[in-house]
């Protein structure tokens, strides 16, 4: 059995680690629920984008644009992989670099038929490790991101799918769902060819995003011009609403992860000090025994 | 006297939600005065200021870039960026115009970087003016 000091510095190490960590999850929970409110403060400016987005498209005849079509050829697909800056948050990265991973395995053969946009340090050193063909890398996000500060970023990315460096554009995210559950998800970002659709994968917004009936907009200058404007932007909001809804779960994961290592770090004391107490009852009793022994000798 | 629903939106929230008497913006083509009942439109904006006219009292707002849909009695717009005259940083403007302006100078031979400074310029200068209309 180990002896009295040492347990006893295991024992206040492990509670200076506990003090750590629980304040690790009280800023975790503090930074989610101001992530959460970011999110719910951007959720309308995607909404009207797409509203109007999908009444131009829906409505007016002839009109298309390069953003809307399905390429008939593949030839490389981009990936925008959002990850964290720093770690201590679970399974967030892991799980997402994970299924990230197996799908460019699944579809791809050669790294020359996709490329990598990726969000966050953690996932940046997971793919140069690999020699992974980074096109463009983004570090050192604030925890409440605004969006000057991926502006460059998705516009680029957008670009680059409008040069045909790409032929369609993934997002790889970690959606928020609770606290205590975030999904990995993949979402197709380019072309758009699911407008009506999208709805259905940002539940909440269901019923504020709800097209009023048709009505017959005039466009200045025209249909055409104002979709080329818009889908850009619309393309861009919706990184930036997955770094959001990223960021969110960041949070919730660290949260958890945080409250787990609390939790065991309780546990741990408890065993300890359990311990600590048989330690030194051996001791008091062996003590004990020596002097009666020595007694028992002398008469 | 009517009024129509007016809300100024940003990827970072919204800016100005409220009932107005009228609105006027620049768009690509020109200024453009909406009033409650207009037809529905839907029309991109460039870097300028929008004015909002409530109880008779004019409320601007600088924005760059962005659209603004009208319906009859709604006005949506949706721009990346938006601030009231009291949010605007003067000092960050000023740098920021200087800045592009000595990049103009610099940049005359290279077209790309040339635009990125007009637009830096424009945005500063744009939100100088609303601020010191605000006097």
């Amino acid at each position: 059995m180990a002896s009295l000091k040492e347990i006893k510095t295991r024992i206040s190490s492990t509670k200076k680690t506990k003090q750590i960590t629980k304040a690790m999850e009280m800023v975790s929970a503090a930074k989610l629920n101001k992530a959460q409110n970011r999110a719910e403060s951007f959720q309308p400016y995607t909404d009207k984008i797409r509203e109007v987005v999908t009444s131009i498209a829906a409505g007016t005849e002839g009109v298309s644009h390069p953003m809307l079509e399905d390429r008939p050829e593949i030839k490389k697909t981009g990936y925008i992989v959002i990850t964290s800056d720093r770690g201590l948050c679970g399974a967030y990265n892991s799980g997402l670099l994970r299924e990230t991973m197996r799908l460019i395995n699944k579809r791809h053969s050669s790294p020359d038929e996709y490329g990598i946009v990726v969000i966050g340090r953690v996932g940046r050193d997971f793919f140069k490790k690999r020699n992974m063909p980074i096109y463009q890398e983004i570090t050192g996000l604030p925890d409440q991101p605004e969006y000057t500060d991926i502006k460059s970023i998705a516009a680029t990315t957008v670009e680059m799918f409008e040069d045909e460096l790409f032929d369609e554009v993934y997002l790889h995210y970690n959606h928020f769902v609770s606290a205590i559950s975030q999904v990995v998800t993949e979402a197709k970002l380019l072309p758009l060819t699911d407008l009506g659709e999208e709805v259905e994968n940002t539940e909440d917004s269901g019923e504020s995003s709800e097209p009023v009936g048709n009505l017959d907009y005039i466009y200045e200058p025209d249909a055409g011009t104002i979709l080329e404007q818009l889908l850009p932007h619309y393309a861009e909001s919706l990184i930036f609403g997955a770094l959001l809804d990223g960021k969110a779960s960041e949070f919730g994961a660290r949260m958890s992860a945080m409250r787990s290592a609390t939790d065991n770090a309780d546990n741990m004391i408890d065993d300890l000090t359990l311990s600590y107490n048989r330690a030194r009852q051996a001791a008091i009793t062996q003590e004990i025994n020596e002097i009666v022994g020595g007694a028992a000798a002398q008469s | 006297m009517k009024t129509m629903q007016t809300n100024v939106v940003t990827p970072d929230g919204s800016v100005f939600s409220g009932e107005t008497e009228m609105v006027s913006v620049k768009t690509q083509e020109g200024e453009l005065g909406i009033l409650p009942r207009h037809l529905p439109l839907v029309t991109p904006l460039t870097i300028g200021a929008i004015r909002i006219k409530k109880d008779s009292k004019v409320q601007l707002i600088a924005v760059s870039g962005g659209f603004m849909e009208v319906r009859p009695d709604e006005v949506n717009i949706l721009a990346e960026s938006a601030e009231l005259p009291s949010n605007i940083d003067i000092t960050r403007a000023r740098a920021a115009k200087e800045r592009a302006e000595r990049r103009l100078a610099e940049a005359r031979k290279e077209n790309v970087d040339f635009k990125r400074a007009e637009l830096a310029l424009k945005r500063a200068i744009n939100r100088l003016e609303v601020s010191e209309n605000r006097m």
